[in-house]
């Protein structure tokens, strides 16, 4: 029976990758063949779906605009994380049990509850449409969990490190940067790698909080679905290259992202 | 366990945290609770209302359907990833090469932005051109995910599961990899067999990476708004309609903003009380550590 373990992952990955040849497969066919014949491979290899892309302003923005807000959210958030996560793992003050709950309680809220509310407040602050709203609306998510992850990867180093650093003279700013965040390095790569993860695959809030200027790739492939009839060709094209980002990032964390998920806790 | 002292001045660390969260966080709650409390004929003309959207979105039977399909849901989606998350991390190799290769692409689905994954699942599903809908309907099945209510309620739950499980493999994978090989010499001499090993030994060790899990995936699906809008548009009918769906139909299609504002924060309240269930035994646990 040990023997066949492997068909266990092997029909398991075979199942996630279908759905993704599927799509990439129609990216590189006509939109004639999609509609007109059933075939598993492109038969007509086209590359005028990705030509579009690369060539129309509105789709290749798309992309520069989504990365540039999940850029901005990813540093934002985990530069506020460091110090509230480092008060957390290592100090005991007032409110900090109920500060921290109150903190999840904002990754548990549901998006849609905000989306209205958001749009009335960042129209009214006049960031309507721009990446920053985007950014700064994804951190009421990505905060609480950048701190948690952080959290987790801290309590995992001994408070000797800080006491000796004290004793040799470091100033608390001086040690924070120059010892304590280089010992959690792969703490800090996996925060930034869910906040991220988390703000690349969100379309509800930065859909409400963009109309042309920050839009997002996303939304821009929701207009072409409606608005130019059925483009599939070009949708699927469009949606392969959201996958490219994400996939290179996890190949630089592979081997932390398991411990990520668990919030640095195993 | 690290000894945590008593320092007031860590106030300070949290302050840029506690700002940029609460700027997110307070303002649009209290719109929302203002709205919740009165009713507008636009002009920003406001009368108090008190409970009364409460009152009602309590009694619609539209909010109970649609809290009922969302428990439904999520507790679909919990009884099929969970178990199939822990199989497959068994199977998993331990190390080699293909533990990167499986990590990978694996992890894939989770990268991928919510709306590519309904629109993808569109195409897949389709009974004329998607290549599943081809495979079943050449099964002999009838199956027309835009049509049927029943096919349009699995595909969403298949989409779900394709989309997650494999959060709860890494996770589960995660906690086996932390148990010394130890362990298994000492159930081997034992004569312990394969059930034995996973209920006493990996059972116990992945309880805490389970429970994550668990919590994670419980706050996720039940906010679960995207992938089946992009997929059935909550249809047939109401029959994909899930909270999210149905709270931004309220607010944003038909304008009903009290009622949508009640609703809201019911489901917020929802979400809080069984997500400090959870975190409450998760905490517990950390200490017991």
């Amino acid at each position: 029976m040990k023997r066949f373990k492997w068909v266990i992952p092997t029909l398991y990955i075979i199942f996630m990758l279908l759905p993704i040849y599927w799509l990439l497969s129609m990216s590189f066919k006509t939109t004639n063949e999609i509609l007109g014949t059933f075939t598993l491979f492109p038969k007509e290899f086209t590359l005028a779906n990705y030509v579009t892309i690369f060539t129309d302003p509105t789709w290749y923005w798309g992309y520069f605009n989504s990365l540039t807000y999940v850029g901005i959210n990813t540093v934002l958030s985990v530069s506020a994380a460091l110090p509230a996560a480092y008060a957390f793992s290592r100090y005991r003050f007032l409110g900090d049990k109920h500060l921290f709950f109150w903190l999840l309680t904002n990754r548990m809220a549901p998006p849609a509850v905000f989306a209205l509310p958001f749009f009335q407040f960042y129209s009214a602050m006049g960031l309507f449409d721009t990446h920053i709203a985007v950014a700064l609306a994804h951190c009421l998510f990505n905060i609480p969990l950048a701190v948690w992850i952080l959290e987790g990867f801290m309590s995992g180093v001994p408070k000797e490190l800080d006491e000796t650093a004290y004793i040799d003279g470091y100033s608390f700013p001086r040690f924070f940067v120059k010892i304590f965040i280089p010992s959690i390095a792969s703490g800090v790569g996996v925060a930034a790698f869910f906040c991220f993860m988390f703000s690349w695959v969100e379309l509800l809030l930065a859909k409400t909080l963009t109309s042309v200027a920050a839009k997002p790739i996303a939304a821009t492939m929701t207009r072409t679905a409606s608005s130019s009839g059925y483009e599939l060709g070009l949708l699927a094209a469009a949606g392969a290259l959201t996958i490219i980002p994400g996939a290179i990032v996890i190949w630089f964390v592979r081997n932390y992202i398991a411990k990520g998920f668990a919030l640095g806790r195993v | 366990m690290i000894q945590k002292t008593v320092n007031q001045k860590a106030w300070w660390l949290v302050t840029p945290v506690l700002v940029l969260v609460a700027f997110n966080a307070i303002i649009p709650l209290m719109t929302v609770v203002n709205y919740s409390v009165q009713e507008t004929f636009g002009d920003n003309v406001f009368f108090w209302e008190g409970m009364r959207w409460y009152e009602r979105v309590l009694h619609s039977s539209r909010f109970h359907e649609a809290l009922m399909r969302q428990l439904m849901f999520t507790g679909q989606i919990l009884v099929i990833e969970v178990p199939l998350g822990i199989i497959v991390a068994l199977a998993m190799p331990r190390r080699g090469v293909w533990v990167s290769v499986c990590l990978v692409l694996m992890a894939l689905p989770l990268l991928i932005p919510w709306n590519v994954v309904g629109a993808m699942w569109n195409i897949f599903a389709l009974p004329d051109i998607g290549l599943l809908g081809r495979i079943i309907n050449g099964l002999g099945f009838d199956y027309n995910f835009t049509r049927q209510p029943g096919a349009a309620w699995a595909t969403v739950v298949l989409m779900d599961v394709w989309h997650w499980t494999s959060l709860v493999v890494l996770l589960a994978y995660a906690g086996l990899r932390s148990i010394p090989d130890a362990f298994y010499q000492a159930a081997r001499i034992d004569g312990a067999s394969a059930w034995q090993v996973f209920r006493y030994i990996q059972l116990p060790k992945m309880k805490h990476v389970l429970t994550i899990a668990i919590l994670l995936r419980f706050m996720d699906s039940f906010m679960i708004y995207t992938e089946p809008f992009v997929l059935t548009g909550g249809g047939p009918g109401n029959t994909t309609t899930f909270l999210s769906i149905d709270l931004v139909k309220m607010a944003l299609g038909q304008f009903d903003l009290g009622p949508a504002a009640a609703m809201s924060l019911i489901y917020f309240l929802i979400v809080l009380l069984i997500s400090w269930i959870f975190y409450t035994l998760m905490m517990r646990h950390e200490r017991q550590q």
